[in-house]
């Protein structure tokens, strides 16, 4: 059976200034808004203090918006080309950061490379989304049915979760389990398997839980009743959730929040950066950022349905996704509702791989909005 | 082929659609919690937030001081230089700047041992104490060198001081840190580091008024406790200041003349009793209890012989002796049983059945009458007077004089005394009273027990002519003392008059048991009365043998001394009592030392000079 010659792809070979014309700059400006909440609210966390983090977020965001210029301009065919390769390369820098990594807060999660540390897990998320999606690309309807077909997908997420949950980092096993699994959600797999994979999961939960360390056992405890020693484990999101709360719907006003000022706030320009932004600017202030994060999801959604390829579709809905899992989890930890797994809050929490690995997300699917009209054949694009 | 590619492509709309919807419901459920924390529960967290940024922190007032009458500071607060070093100031180098100090002021290995061990227990900007009470010098060399100390701050605290030491000990009390039991009080400034609590004495009675109001300073703190600036202070209220009715002058005096003695001496203002001497010796350092004893200090206080510990003037309790003879006498007038010139033949013993009842004079006074019983202390007199009144009046008058319960003054440690009822003996003993009882009550021996106070309540009593006053060591509010502010006790005056010449003729007659003690101030004489009382049972066969003089025998073993007395005899002011533990006798030991108290006062004669501060502390009447 001879594959159907591929459509004639009206705008495969576009220049360099109709790819820039393509860019959705609705979607760059939503970015932009989140982004400028975040250096408003690092200079916040250090007490009007620029170049603390603020500064440094501010020259690392220009160098993700060239990341993203720079894939967006892409051809999405090379993305699927590669996909595995980018995949590969990610599981072996997660192996390497396994026996060289730099470690911090009793993690290993740097990896040296000379004048940066990137941390692989970061980048091994994009590149699990890309390595399904051009999995699922390529697979048939019965296919997706076919629980044998499920073997090679369900490997290739379980081995970079299980390295990342050996540095230790839960928060991105999390992330990644999650995201891995809305795309098989997307492409169809039948409702009962996800049922049985729950149970099987419920059932698992007393022999994994003998596999976590004891800080990550400690967080659970804590979420479970983070008062039971509010000086001690319980400190963290007691304290997150008074900052949170004395906000109040208005909030205590710019470079007035007493909690993150006076450092009750703990990791307050990371993973709770959140708070410090809700108690200054209160319920207002954190409903607009939330619809701020859900503007650039829907956005993200809209990129998905003008695709006409299946990769980029599914593409872009799996980094749309990833984006929702970072901000509902951040946000949920830090308001109590998640145990703290050490998610950060996306663009703004302080932190240089997380910024260019999502700002090369974003490129991606800026990548998927130019290609919109290249429509990419099951083996591919170079195979016509 | 392409169909079924269609199908996934609506199976992908279809499931974007439902997780969209799930991602929808999730950031609902965000929202609600976002609106349930900072809308519902923010005046809670509002609250928590507070109280994480604000701490309030206690400030001791400064203790209140202690005047005498005349303004005289008793009890002060002086400037405790302390030195101290806060780690992060240091450059980094604790041990240099330990090492500059060091030649400036010499410290021990054990001291530079517990620094650094404080240091490292400490929060890198918590001062940490180097040495305490430094003198003006070594502060000054420190303040000198500053700029070679970095990190080395000196701190001005506050530490009680008695200027008096000794002389005042009993009177005033002294302060230490505040023990478990005190702990329990609600009073929040006892658990301040260093505080200090009255123990005893004035220190302790009116401990509330002299600790004052705590203060408070609230503070912005960050998370590990540094604080950032101050938000508001309240210096608290100072104690207050207390004006006691001493005479520091005559105290002072008493003191010095009794030291080396164990006794007790009490002079009080007969009308007002205002008390202007308070003293027991021996004394001992209150100085040093504030600064925490040495465990050889301790040992030698508290195993002294002559027990330093002690308020004998409140908490001593003593037969009063010869002393007494005044009140079995006016039992006796009122009962009707003698007369005035009723006279009584002394031949040195009396028999009482088969008992001989000795008087101090082996060889007798011959034929007495009241007036020269008393003169002579006379104690055949007063067996037979007692014998004819009978315990129970004798009890009676010497209650009314305030004997047999405690006079009322509001300092710790005052015992009741003793006066023995036939009742008392039945109950409290279980033994039936004999007339041997009485004989030996007659001569204020046996049960009878009284502190010097009360003797000297007993003296101004006679002396303000039957006026039962209460002894005060506060200046009172609304003083007058131009009204006897006791109760009076309808005595008969004449017997009154008929007590104070007797008294008169003890000190100033040739013949007089108390001619140790007279004075003549300009003109002023004094009146008063010998007491001798056994300590140990004098027994047949050493009376035989002839009596031992005082001298000879051991001093646990020698009689206790005893004098009241008051002046001056026109117009009198003053009451004294002077007790002397083991003194020998009251006429040897006792006479001469009030006499010297009597004399001061009767020049100095506190009294007639009103004292100061009486408006200052209202408060004080309060407690």
């Amino acid at each position: 059976m001879t594959d159907i010659a591929p459509f004639k792809m009206h705008n495969a070979n576009m220049t360099l200034k109709e790819r820039l014309m393509h860019i959705s700059w609705c979607y760059i400006f939503l970015i932009f808004l989140v982004v400028s909440a975040g250096f408003v609210v690092l200079y916040a966390a250090a007490n009007g203090n620029w170049s603390q983090w603020a500064g440094k977020q501010f020259s690392r965001f220009w160098l993700g918006l060239a990341v993203v210029f720079i894939v967006a301009v892409t051809d999405l065919r090379f993305w699927l080309k590669y996909a595995y390769l980018f995949y590969i390369i990610a599981v072996v820098m997660l192996f390497v950061v396994e026996f060289f990594g730099h470690g911090a807060m009793g993690a290993q999660r740097w990896l040296n490379l000379g004048i940066i540390r990137v941390q692989p897990s970061e980048l091994m998320k994009i590149a699990l989304i890309l390595a399904l999606a051009r999995y699922f690309h390529g697979s048939s309807q019965q296919e997706i049915g076919c629980i044998s077909y499920m073997i090679i997908p369900a490997f290739m997420v379980l081995l970079p979760v299980v390295l990342v949950l050996k540095q230790p980092d839960l928060g991105t096993a999390v992330l990644m389990g999650a995201a891995s699994l809305s795309l098989f959600f997307l492409v169809g797999v039948q409702m009962w398997k996800f049922a049985a994979l729950g149970l099987a999961g419920l059932i698992s939960i007393p022999i994994g839980w003998r596999f976590l360390h004891d800080y990550q056992k400690e967080r659970v405890f804590t979420f479970l009743d983070p008062e039971r020693d509010p000086l001690g484990k319980g400190y963290h999101i007691l304290q997150s959730k008074i900052t949170l709360g004395s906000g109040g719907i208005f909030g205590k006003g710019f470079l007035q929040g007493t909690q993150s000022r006076l450092n009750f706030l703990p990791e307050k320009h990371t993973d709770f950066i959140f708070t410090v932004w809700a108690e200054e600017f209160g319920l207002i202030g954190s409903v607009t950022l939330l619809l701020l994060y859900l503007a650039l999801i829907f956005y993200g959604y809209v990129i998905a349905f003008r695709s006409s390829s299946f990769f980029g579709r599914l593409l872009a809905l799996g980094l749309t996704t990833n984006l929702f899992l970072y901000v509902f989890i951040n946000i949920a930890m830090v308001m109590g509702l998640l145990p703290v797994v050490g998610v950060p809050l996306p663009m703004i929490s302080y932190g240089g791989t997380v910024m260019l690995t999502l700002m090369f997300s974003f490129g991606l699917v800026e990548c998927v909005n130019v290609n919109r009209d290249v429509q990419i054949g099951r083996r591919g694009a170079y195979d016509d | 082929m392409i169909t079924r590619d269609g199908d996934k492509g609506k199976t992908l709309t279809r499931r974007a659609a439902m997780l969209a919807g799930g991602e929808l419901f999730l950031s609902t459920v965000l929202l609600g919690r976002m609106y349930y924390l900072q809308v519902l529960e923010a005046d809670r967290y509002k609250t928590l937030a507070e109280e994480n940024r604000i701490s309030t922190r206690l400030l001791a007032p400064p203790r209140g001081l202690i005047f005498d009458r005349f303004g005289q500071p008793m009890a002060q607060n002086n400037q405790n230089f302390r030195v101290l070093v806060i780690s992060e100031q240091t450059e980094g180098n604790l041990n240099a700047t330990l090492e500059a100090l060091n030649k400036i002021l010499p410290l021990t290995d054990g001291e530079i041992q517990r620094i650094r061990k404080d240091v490292r227990r400490s929060r890198d900007f918590t001062p940490v104490t180097i040495r305490e009470n430094l003198t003006w010098k070594q502060m000054a060399a420190i303040q000198l060198n500053a700029p070679d100390l970095p990190g080395i701050i000196i701190d001005e605290g506050l530490s009680r001081y008695y200027p008096f030491k000794e002389a005042s000990a009993h009177l005033l009390g002294y302060v230490g840190a505040v023990s478990e039991d005190e702990m329990s009080s609600r009073n929040p400034l006892l658990k301040l580091p260093g505080f200090r609590v009255g123990k005893s004495g004035i220190e302790l009675a009116y401990n509330t008024a002299l600790c004052g109001k705590e203060g408070a300073q609230r503070v912005e703190v960050n998370a590990v406790g540094r604080v950032i600036r101050e938000i508001e202070r309240d210096e608290g209220v100072p104690g207050t200041t207390l004006p006691l009715t001493i005479d520091m002058r005559i105290q002072n005096i008493a003191y010095k003349r009794m030291k080396d003695e164990s006794g007790a001496a009490v002079l009080l203002d007969i009308y007002t009793g205002e008390i202007l001497a308070l003293v027991s010796t021996p004394g001992f350092d209150p100085n040093k209890f504030n600064r925490g004893l040495t465990a050889e200090e301790w040992k030698e206080i508290s195993t002294n012989e002559k027990n330093a510990l002690l308020n004998k003037a409140l908490g001593g309790l003593y037969s009063p002796g010869s002393t007494f003879k005044m009140i079995v006498a006016l039992a006796a007038l009122e009962a009707g049983v003698i007369r005035p010139d009723t006279k009584i033949f002394c031949g040195g013993h009396t028999m009482m059945g088969n008992h001989r009842f000795h008087c101090w004079k082996p060889n007798g006074h011959g034929n007495v009458d009241l007036k020269e019983a008393l003169m002579h202390s006379c104690d055949i007199y007063f067996y037979e007077v007692a014998r004819r009144t009978g315990i129970d009046k004798i009890a009676a008058m010497a209650k009314r004089f305030g004997l047999g319960m405690p006079t009322g003054l509001d300092l710790p440690g005052e015992k009741a005394g003793l006066m023995p009822t036939r009742r008392w003996k039945e109950v409290i003993l279980g033994e039936q009273w004999l007339q041997g009882d009485t004989y030996n009550a007659g001569i204020g021996q046996g049960y009878i027990l009284a502190t010097p106070i009360q003797l000297a309540v007993m003296t101004a009593i006679l002396a303000n002519d039957g006026y039962k006053i209460k002894p005060t060591i506060l200046v009172p509010e609304n003083r007058d003392a131009s009204v006897c502010q006791g109760e009076y006790l309808n005595l008969s005056k004449a017997h009154l008059q008929l007590m104070r010449e007797g008294m008169f003729a003890v000190v100033n007659n040739s013949e007089g048991t108390g001619k140790a003690a007279r004075v003549n101030v300009g003109g002023k004489l004094i009146a008063g009365k010998t007491g001798t009382t056994q300590v140990k049972r004098i027994s047949m066969k050493e009376r035989e043998q002839g009596l031992r003089s005082q001298d000879d025998i051991p001093w646990e073993e020698r009689n206790h001394a005893l004098f009241v007395c008051f002046g001056p005899t026109e117009n009198p002011r003053y009451a004294l009592s002077v007790v002397i533990e083991h003194g020998g006798g009251g006429a040897k030991t006792a006479a001469p030392i009030a006499r010297s108290i009597m004399e001061a006062a009767l020049k100095l004669d506190p009294a007639s000079n009103p004292p100061q501060n009486v408006k200052k502390n209202p408060a004080v009447r309060s407690i």
